[in-house]
């Protein structure tokens, strides 16, 4: 016996897998997507009075691959492809489909390929191999669903025009295309972590969903340090969610967490990847960011954290991601290991108007060399830049409390 | 197989390069289309006359407008293209990456409509 839920659930463990399968049988990923998605309707109708057969995705693979031999069959004798309908009548309809790890990991690198916008490379992740619906995209990126289906479609059109490949790159062009890949996966977790916009702080659904990604991509590829330092990033980050919110969902910063609050197994997890990675001695900027979420998790609290070595492993970030963002971050550590004025100075160096950050943590520095009446002005202008509900609720009092 | 455009562009504000370099990029290019015929993805290639030298015609109510000029007005023309035949995207943006070497310009690579005769 399966009921609904259980099949929803096999529907999101297997799509992903099924969908790549028969874009490799087939290439095309809409004729892929349709099989897949009538194989669970299929799926749906039988399961419920037979229960879920022993290799469920074994069973929705060749179901899907049935229906899109049909449907090619279909389409081939109504347009007269005589071509197509040969290819079609050289399989047998019971030929099954080997699963093959790596059809994932070459629809990944087709989705975050260079030549599509990160905004279309991040959909088609979302949806092909996630296997999240388009509404499910649509509310986690705050755009109407029309829009996001729209772009799929545009995406999945300029990879069949341009003939876009499903293939892994070569050793040559591998950390070149990887890059995006992991680029996507971060930007998923961090969209579900702090929405940019709306009244929830962390979106906790998208965060995990890209947690799920980043495992995937680690089994798919266990040899490349970054991919693992990206897995520990997020799961050292992950660790701090249920402290990162107050009771009104308001923003805790990492000072003043209840550090009790931090999962113990992920921090586990996480910090057993960074020393993983130590000791291949490959570093990379996900590895560092990682190694630096790491030595927080070991201070007991703010006073007992290790800030010569963050601020250490920034300078080190620097190397790889030379931005203003980095600067302001090593700015804070810098504060934290006591000199407050320094990092004020080099903060103020950096000219990230536009940021609402920029202005907290000038406001922070500014607080606590008690310069309250700049470092009041400096949370409003902060709250003019934000459009989170939490955040600013939060800089707002901490405003208030100057004035 | 697809069949790829390869345009490639210039600012027409920027300054034209000396005779020197524009002998090294006539090397440069005819080498590459050199290695482009050998490996068989070659399949027509031009260098274009300024883009002051152009015509445009069109029909329009029945009459035949012929005007002076480039029909964009950008400030960006096209310089010169290949047309090659390559095996998907991955392989077109490979020959893409030695063309702008080779011409000194940002390439713009666009594929055919129609996959080329079986």
């Amino acid at each position: 016996m399966a009921d609904d839920r259980e099949i929803a659930e096999v529907f999101q463990r297997e799509s992903g897998r099924a969908v790549a399968t028969l874009v490799r049988r087939f290439g095309d990923i809409d004729v892929a997507e349709e099989a897949v998605q009538e194989a669970f309707v299929e799926a749906i109708r039988r399961w419920p009075s037979r229960g879920i057969p022993p290799s469920p995705a074994g069973w929705i693979i060749t179901t899907a691959k049935n229906r899109a031999i049909d449907r090619l069959r279909r389409e081939s004798q109504r347009d007269n492809k005589q071509s197509e309908a040969m290819h079609l009548g050289e399989h047998d309809e019971r030929e099954e489909i080997e699963i093959v790890e790596d059809d994932q990991l070459r629809l990944i690198f087709t989705c975050c390929h260079p030549a599509l916008a990160v905004s279309a490379q991040v959909a088609l992740t979302m949806k092909l191999i996630a296997g999240l619906g388009t509404d499910e995209i649509a509310r986690a990126f705050l755009v109407p669903e029309s829009t996001m289906a729209q772009r799929l479609v545009r995406a999945k059109r300029k990879i069949k025009a341009a003939n876009i490949p499903y293939r892994i790159p070569g050793d040559a062009e591998l950390p070149n295309r990887l890059k995006p890949v992991l680029a996507v996966i971060y930007l998923v977790y961090n969209e579900g972590h702090v929405a940019t916009t709306g009244d929830h702080l962390i979106r906790h659904d998208v965060s995990s969903e890209a947690i799920r990604l980043a495992r995937l991509l680690a089994d798919l590829m266990p040899d490349e340090p970054e991919v693992i330092g990206l897995l520990a990033l997020m799961l050292l980050t992950e660790a701090r969610r249920p402290a990162r919110t107050g009771r009104d969902g308001e923003l805790v910063r990492l000072p003043d967490q209840d550090r009790g609050l931090w999962d113990r197994a992920l921090i586990a997890e996480g910090q057993g990847l960074v020393r993983a990675c130590l000791r291949r001695n490959q570093p990379g900027p996900y590895q560092i960011q990682a190694a630096i979420a790491a030595v927080h998790a070991d201070g007991r609290s703010p006073e007992e954290t290790d800030w010569a070595q963050i601020v250490a492993l920034y300078d080190q970030l620097l190397q790889f991601v030379p931005t203003p963002i980095v600067e302001l971050n090593r700015a804070i550590a810098v504060a934290e290991r006591g000199d407050v004025a320094k990092a004020l100075a080099s903060v103020e160096k950096l000219g990230l108007d536009g940021y609402h950050l920029y202005h907290a943590t000038r406001g922070d520095l500014l607080e606590r060399l008690g310069r309250d009446a700049e470092a009041a002005d400096a949370y409003a202008s902060a709250v003019e830049l934000t459009n989170n509900q939490a955040e600013r609720r939060h800089l707002r009092h901490r405003e208030a409390r100057l004035r | 197989m697809s069949q790829y455009l390869m345009s490639v562009y210039y600012d027409e504000a920027d300054e034209t390069p000396s005779d020197e370099v524009m002998q090294e990029m006539y090397a440069d290019v005819e080498a590459l289309n050199k290695k482009m015929r050998d490996s068989g993805v070659w399949v027509f290639a031009g260098g274009l006359h300024t883009p002051d030298t152009a015509t445009v015609v069109r029909s329009q109510d029945g009459e035949i407008l012929t005007t002076d000029g480039p029909f964009p007005e950008a400030k960006e023309q096209i310089g010169g293209f290949w047309v090659i035949e390559a095996e998907n995207l991955d392989a077109a943006l490979d020959w893409a990456s030695q063309a702008t070497i080779a011409c000194r310009g940002p390439v713009e690579v666009r594929p055919f409509q129609d996959e080329p005769e079986a």
